[in-house]
């Protein structure tokens, strides 16, 4: 039996208000306040609770751990103690001493012997790369590569474990491996046939675990308390051995929805109880953590770990994903305030309930912490049991994984193309050698073609990277509890990225509708770029640029498909940039849309700040344009605005945002993070951090503590346009 | 439709111009001279960019799924200024079934307004005071053609929201609050009156176009005065447009 079917032929679809929701029981209070302690005591110690540098973390490597057993319903904790951080070196040695230098420790040399024998993803991945893959790291073209951390957007599918037990899934796995037997014992079998072990020992590993909390999760769960523990238990497992980038959850509420029916119906639990236990579930996944490095959080800062969950959605059938559990889920940014983790994602469409769509637009207004896919455009795609990992990628659960492979910086590639290949800030020859643009006024045409071969080069260097670094870390990091939750067949994708759209988009306009003029140095380098006339910028639904932004997305998909993948994955592109935005700004010289040298890009596929002075519908409209068809690992658009700007009453701001949310679907928007919030109160919570410790703010994919951003990142948000009406 | 018109700039994004989401189009050109004007660059006739009723309304179109629950909402500048334009965009819209809305100071004779008025869902009035002198001393200008405008929208039982600027040492004040109610109250096609409180976010553009601007120490007002006003307003029969209190 598959778990799609489960769902579909017992789940109740919920179409009335959030009235029957119950708020916080004594024990959540208190508990929360507990983790909130701890959570006040990470922030103070530089955002570092502590760190177990002896252990090096596996699923069974630490002791059972409790925040406080007395108030937890749902128990588990990645190390022995709450926010304590472990080693995982298996991705890369030098990643974790780094992050131990970083705050003030060493890797005891008992654990550091161990790696002169044993090699690690990033020892791998560096032993094939060639100078030219190392170059383009270098330069920053390519960036934000899985080549020293884990690669993670890999998601488990934990309900097997409440539905099925494990004693079921490793008695499956077992006869799948007796049966793994072929014609030819090639690289391919004997691949699949250590998997297959891994993926074995990973589930009685998990047991065990459980074990040690005295659950036997070898059985399926009997009720709701058991299922939200299995869950988090095979969750947990997978985030106690690979510091994924994104360690997403998949789309569980809807499934446990079933067996909280159950309970109600049968008395056995109340409604307050369950809430309590989903409030506490919660209330562990805004505790993950990993270790990283500064120059990680520059990169995607705020230390997310995008537990995304995904919510809602409409079945095949027609009938409506929507459960009282996906209310309880929402309820606790009520009942614990608000928070990033999880990443609470809602697969919206204007025909989803009435209820439910005012519900979690009046809890966006409230609290900025949710974001919003199109179901109905993802749907086709995936059918109807996908689940998001990390921002926007979608993916079949159980089914499909991704290599994830950060993206390219796309301006750059630009400014390479006028060029000839050399780096615009060092004048180092990075790309191979060709003729540069000579003339004074750039010529679309040739801009074009020379944008197009110097893409030619990048699509191919930049899927030959992913491939050495994803042979690498399934050889040296192969996450074996989460593959052991999928089929075992799965379909792979090839997650390509882009980053700099809106620049690129608004460079080739305004040398297509204005006169750019070249500004060279003395070495003949092509340094800046003088704009004579106007020229339409993207973001203000004009099909001019437009279409050039949709052009972009569609030229580098068609490049990324052209070559050999690892494994037979499927290249896919998003337009996604998290916080990275900032950092590739900053490693990026002037460009011809008359974008500074260091300023940030825009995030994801937004239009540039004050560019758009059309209204933000308008720059929807522009968004929406992008072929998702084309861009399948997602397209995300961040919209911030004030409250009243939504709208005069309460009531009204509610209404009008359901009313953008249908409209943006309906024009096949893909993703839409929702930010309501007044800019005085940013300007504040930078100067008064400890006032906010709760303020959520969205930024492209993901949710994130304003106060933890880097100063940098905060002036980020806060300049880029705030749709606010004079 | 080939009628042009002279385009300040658009809002595609207007949640306080009338119900529901709506698109804001803004019509250059004005004829009044209000003091705390916040578009002052809305004044020339010469100036914005000219459009064809065709291309307003395909771009107005290409937005139909966001204004399900709004509409069109014309504004400007003095939007009756371009009547003709106007009238012939909001038959477009209606022939497309978008809600219209003509946001207006009425300071256009009847002879010339009227047809808009009839054919449009309906009108924002702005009225910037129910005193003539005052309304004189504020914007120049008479205030004979608003409140034969209100008069005439009174006899066709046209949907009217009355909108009205409250500016320290102007408007904001007791006595003229409670002869504002004791006015609107006679008239049984308004709605909703929406008070607006005096901001000073449009001073730049004075100082841009080198004007003259005379309120530039004036205060905004209050969330306390803007309160009071309403509580007064509030005791006559008229219905108020209450924002979400702050926070």
């Amino acid at each position: 039996m598959e778990v799609r079917d489960y769902i579909q032929r017992n789940y109740t679809p919920y179409d009335g208000d959030e009235s029957f929701l119950a708020p916080p029981t004594e024990r959540t209070a208190a508990l929360w306040e507990k983790v909130k302690a701890l959570l006040k005591t990470e922030q103070k110690r530089g955002g570092m609770y502590a760190i177990d540098n002896e252990t090096i973390a596996s699923i069974t490597s630490h002791d059972p751990g409790y925040i406080d057993r007395d108030l937890e319903t749902i128990v588990g904790l990645q190390t022995d103690e709450a926010l304590k951080r472990a080693i995982m070196p298996f991705g890369g040695i030098r990643l974790v001493k780094t992050s131990l230098k970083a705050y003030g420790k060493e890797l005891p040399s008992r654990v550091d012997d161990i790696f002169t024998y044993r090699k690690t993803h990033n020892d791998g991945v560096f032993d094939v790369y060639t100078d030219e893959m190392k170059k383009v790291r270098h330069s920053g073209i390519v960036t934000g590569l899985p080549d020293s951390y884990g690669r993670g957007r890999i998601i488990g599918d934990y309900r097997k474990i409440a539905l099925f037990g494990t004693a079921y899934l490793i008695e499956e796995r077992e006869q799948i491996k007796r049966e793994a037997v072929g014609d030819v014992m090639d690289e391919t079998l004997i691949r699949h046939r250590e998997e297959l072990s891994e993926q074995i020992r990973a589930l009685k590993e998990l047991t065990g675990m459980a074990r040690s909390y005295s659950f036997d999760i070898s059985k399926p769960a009997k009720d709701t308390r058991e299922a939200l523990q299995w869950i988090y238990f095979a969750y947990l497992a997978s985030t106690k051995e690979q510091n994924g980038a994104a360690m997403s959850l998949g789309r569980v509420s809807t499934f446990l929805d079933i067996y909280s029916e159950k309970d109600l119906r049968e008395n056995i639990y109340t409604e307050s109880e369950i809430q309590e236990m989903v409030d506490h579930f919660v209330m562990k996944l805004r505790l993950i953590r990993f270790l990283r490095t500064p120059a990680y959080d520059e990169l995607f800062s705020g230390d997310p770990t995008w537990v995304t969950e995904s919510i809602g959605g409409i079945s095949i059938d027609g009938r409506h994903l929507v459960t009282k559990m996906s209310y309880r889920f929402l309820h606790t940014l009520t009942n614990l305030g608000p928070a990033p983790e999880p990443n609470l994602t809602v697969l919206y469409s204007d025909k989803l309930p009435g209820s439910f769509r005012r519900y979690c637009a009046a809890m966006s207004i409230r609290t900025s912490s949710i974001q919003y896919e199109n179901d109905d455009i993802m749907k086709v795609h995936h059918g109807d049991d996908y689940g998001i990992a990390c921002c926007v990628s979608a993916m079949r659960i159980g089914k499909q994984m991704q290599f994830f492979g950060a993206r390219v910086n796309l301006a750059k590639a630009l400014l390479y193309a006028v060029n000839g290949g050399k780096d615009e800030i060092s004048g180092e020859q990075i790309a191979p050698e060709f003729a540069p643009v000579t003339s004074r006024f750039l010529d679309y045409d040739e801009v074009i073609r020379k944008f197009e071969t110097m893409c030619d080069w990048l699509a191919k260097l930049y899927v030959d990277t992913l491939n050495v670094i994803h042979y690498m870390h399934d050889k040296y990091s192969y996450e074996r509890i989460q593959m052991a939750l999928h089929d075992e067949h799965v379909v792979r994708t090839l997650a390509g990225g882009i980053a700099g759209l809106s620049v690129v988009a608004d460079s080739l306009s305004a040398i297509k509708y204005a006169k750019v003029k070249t500004i060279r140095d003395e070495n003949n380098l092509v340094y800046d770029y003088e704009i004579e006339g106007d020229y339409p910028a993207y973001g203000n639904n004009d099909d001019r640029v437009d279409s050039i932004a949709a052009w972009i997305v569609e030229m580098f998909q068609s490049k990324l498909t052209r070559h050999h993948t690892y494994r037979n994955s499927i290249p896919t592109l998003s337009v996604l940039t998290i916080t990275s935005n900032v950092v590739y700004g900053k490693k990026t010289g002037n460009t011809p849309d008359g974008r500074k040298k260091g300023e940030p890009f825009a995030p994801g596929a937004n239009p540039m700040h004050k560019r758009d002075h059309s209204g933000s519908v308008a720059s929807m409209k522009s968004v929406a344009k992008l072929p998702y068809e084309k861009a399948e690992d997602g397209i995300s658009y961040t919209f911030s605005i004030v409250p009243s700007a939504l709208g005069k009453t309460q009531d009204d701001q509610v209404t009008n945002l359901v009313t953008l949310l249908d409209g943006y679907v309906m024009e096949k928007g893909h993703h839409i993070n929702v930010n309501v919030v007044e800019k005085e109160l940013l300007l504040d919570a930078m100067d008064h951090p400890e006032k906010y410790p709760q303020l959520t703010i969205r930024v492209s994919g993901y949710a994130v503590n304003f106060v933890k951003l880097t100063r940098e990142q905060q002036l980020d948000v806060i300049n880029r346009t705030f749709h606010s009406v004079l | 439709m080939k009628t042009e018109g002279r385009i300040h700039s658009l809002e595609t994004l207007a949640t306080l111009d009338g119900p529901g989401l709506r698109y804001a189009l803004f019509m250059q050109g004005c004829k009044m001279r209000c003091r705390y004007c916040h578009n002052p660059d809305s004044w020339s006739v010469n100036s914005g960019t000219v459009k064809t009723v065709d291309e307003v309304i395909g771009d107005v179109l290409s937005y139909s799924s966001f204004l399900r629950n709004g509409g069109l909402t014309i504004s400007g500048g003095e939007p009756l200024l371009q009547s003709d334009f106007v009238y012939e965009l909001i038959r477009e819209a209606k022939h497309h079934r978008i809600h219209t809305a003509v946001d207006t100071a009425g300071s256009v004779p009847l002879e010339i307004s009227k047809k808009v008025l009839d054919e449009v869902d309906m009108v924002l009035l702005d009225i910037k005071s129910v005193d003539r002198e005052e309304h004189l001393r504020l914007t120049c200008h008479s205030s004979d053609n608003t409140l034969d405008t209100l008069n005439y929208l009174e006899s066709i039982g046209k949907r009217v929201w009355i909108r009205h600027v409250l500016v320290p040492g102007y408007t904001l004040d007791e006595k003229k609050i409670h002869a504002l109610g004791r006015f609107l109250e006679q008239y049984s096609c308004i709605e909703t009156v929406d008070l607006l409180p005096f901001h000073q976010l449009g001073a730049f553009k004075w100082k841009e176009l080198g004007i003259r601007y005379e309120l530039k120490d004036t205060k905004e007002v209050s969330m306390s005065e803007l309160n009071s006003a309403l509580e007064i307003l509030g005791q006559y029969n008229v219905n108020v447009t209450r924002a979400k209190s702050a926070g």
